[in-house]
């Protein structure tokens, strides 16, 4: 291209891209339309985070106070740092009369878990799940130890996941 | 000592019964804590603007916590520098690494205190004023050169050698933009640089055509002398860790960055004096009023200050030959030949 060519083509073009950034400024300087930024402690009330945030591993509930463990200890076995103790006895059952496990405390340490998903992988029957909370900070170790299944509840028998 | 005795040289005479002698030393220590205290405060205040403006830019929101929209955030990271520690290279020479922040500083400040605020607000109104400014702030590059250099350490010293390489070139172009200007107004005074201005219309209107394109060099040249982002060869964060005040912590640290975003507002000034008709209000609204002038010189400086932050969020950097490439190759030419324009439509009368 030729002198004067070059400079006629960097002026267009550099007022190109100011129009472009130009745009993007005033229209957020005017409107926020486009803020990407949270503004963390603020939204506290509002903040959802999404289905598939890593926050802690939680045990599911159904509104029964039931949950689906039968203390199978895959999850334990799984874990690859030992974040998972399962506390588990045998009972007769009623209906067979044969002695079968029962969980008695699904203990899980968040202070050692380094939120691999294997034990969530290795349930089958999808008792474990990942929560999204993670407002974890604490001024006692001990609170992070924490017991996942919750005080009262009882197993719900049957339930299989069709993709495991 | 003065013939023509300014309001604070009266009244210290007058009201605290002074000697004319002593009334001027003590008029010269308020005046210089007075603008001790501007550069601070424009300082602070410009990095803050840079942070917000580029937030905006990035879609973010930048600091908005510290007192209202933020604005204390710099005063906040200012006083953590003042409470660093002061470290330094072991084999440096010490002397001329403990000055050199002083050079930027010192520079920035008097460079400072020829800008006309006000038609009443002006500190030095000397006759050379336009020079004055361009050859204080070549001085500056000695100060960056200096802490390259005494470092002791090579991508410092890269840093000062392409700093001296790029503010030179680039103070011929503005120089060259500012002896066209200068050829217009026939005066190098900023006071009566301004004063053509209130009689003719701003520059940019009166000198049209060969104004305009002076004012994109200016503008060009202007960014590249205060080491923004286009031309920030002299830090290059990601070539030579910041360049020439890698080794520079603390408060030592901080003077440069100051210095900095002054040297920003500096050259800001300077294109609104050459352009933009200083303090004078568009179509003369309020030029009657005193000191109304500074909040128009204010609000059209920070306007400069702004198109060089949208040139910092938008443009790619150069590499160092295409920065002289543009310096020899393009700017330099095209302002000689401004020049000339100039000096033809002055000549034939054909300013408005």
């Amino acid at each position: 291209m030729s002198y004067f060519g070059d400079i006629a083509n960097a002026t267009k073009t550099l007022l190109t891209g100011m129009k472009v950034t130009g745009k993007y400024f005033f229209v957020n300087f005017f409107t926020r339309k486009d803020v990407i930024t949270v503004e963390y402690p603020d939204n506290i009330d509002t903040l959802k985070m999404f289905d598939r945030f890593r926050g802690e591993v939680v045990m599911y509930h159904d509104e029964n106070n039931q949950h689906r463990c039968d203390a199978c200890t895959m999850c334990e076995l799984a874990c690859p740092n030992g974040s998972i103790e399962i506390v588990w006895d045998k009972a007769i059952n009623e209906e067979t009369g044969k002695p079968k496990k029962f969980l008695e405390k699904h203990i899980y340490h968040l202070e050692m878990c380094t939120m691999c998903g294997l034990c969530i992988e290795a349930c089958p029957a999808d008792a474990i799940q990942w929560g999204q909370n993670f407002h974890h900070s604490t001024r006692d170790r001990a609170s992070l130890t924490k017991v996942l299944n919750q005080p009262g509840s009882s197993f719900i028998p049957g339930y299989k996941n069709p993709k495991k | 000592m003065t013939a023509n005795n300014t309001i604070i040289t009266d009244f210290l005479m007058n009201e605290m019964h002074l000697t004319a002698d002593l009334a001027f030393w003590v008029e010269i220590v308020v005046v210089a804590a007075v603008y001790l205290g501007v550069f601070a405060v424009l300082g602070l205040f410009l990095v803050w603007m840079e942070r917000r403006v580029a937030a905006f830019f990035q879609l973010r929101l930048g600091p908005n916590r510290r007192g209202p929209a933020g604005i204390f955030q710099t005063v906040a990271d200012a006083l953590k520098l003042v409470s660093k520690e002061l470290t330094g290279t072991e084999k440096r020479d010490r002397f001329l690494y403990t000055i050199a922040p002083y050079f930027v500083i010192v520079t920035a400040l008097m460079a400072l205190a020829v800008l006309p605020f006000s038609y009443e607000l002006q500190a030095f109104d000397i006759n050379l004023g336009v020079f004055f400014i361009t050859s204080v702030s070549s001085v500056a590059v000695i100060g960056i050169f200096l802490a390259g250099w005494a470092s002791n350490n090579k991508f410092s010293l890269i840093g000062g050698m392409r700093s001296g390489i790029q503010m030179i070139s680039y103070e011929l172009s503005t120089g060259m933009v500012i002896v066209a200007m200068a050829v217009l107004t026939g005066t190098l005074q900023l006071s009566e640089i301004v004063g053509y201005q209130q009689e003719h219309g701003w520059l940019i209107l009166s000198g049209h055509i060969p104004a305009i394109i002076g004012f994109m060099i200016f503008m060009i040249a202007g960014t590249a002398e205060s080491n923004r982002t286009p031309f920030d060869l002299v830090e290059a964060e990601s070539e030579l860790g910041s360049g020439y005040h890698s080794e520079y912590s603390g408060m030592n640290f901080a003077y440069y960055f100051l210095a900095e975003f002054v040297n920003m507002f500096i050259i800001s000034a300077m294109a609104v004096i050459l352009f933009f008709g200083a303090w004078l209000s568009p179509f003369g609204i309020t030029d009657g009023i005193p000191y109304v002038g500074v909040i128009w010189f204010v609000i059209k400086t920070l306007g400069i200050v702004f198109v060089m932050m949208w040139f910092r969020w938008t443009f790619p950097r150069f590499r160092i030959d295409q920065l002289l490439t543009l310096e020899w190759k393009y700017l330099i030419p095209i302002s000689m030949v401004n020049i000339v324009l100039m000096a033809i439509v002055v000549w034939l009368g054909l300013t408005f």
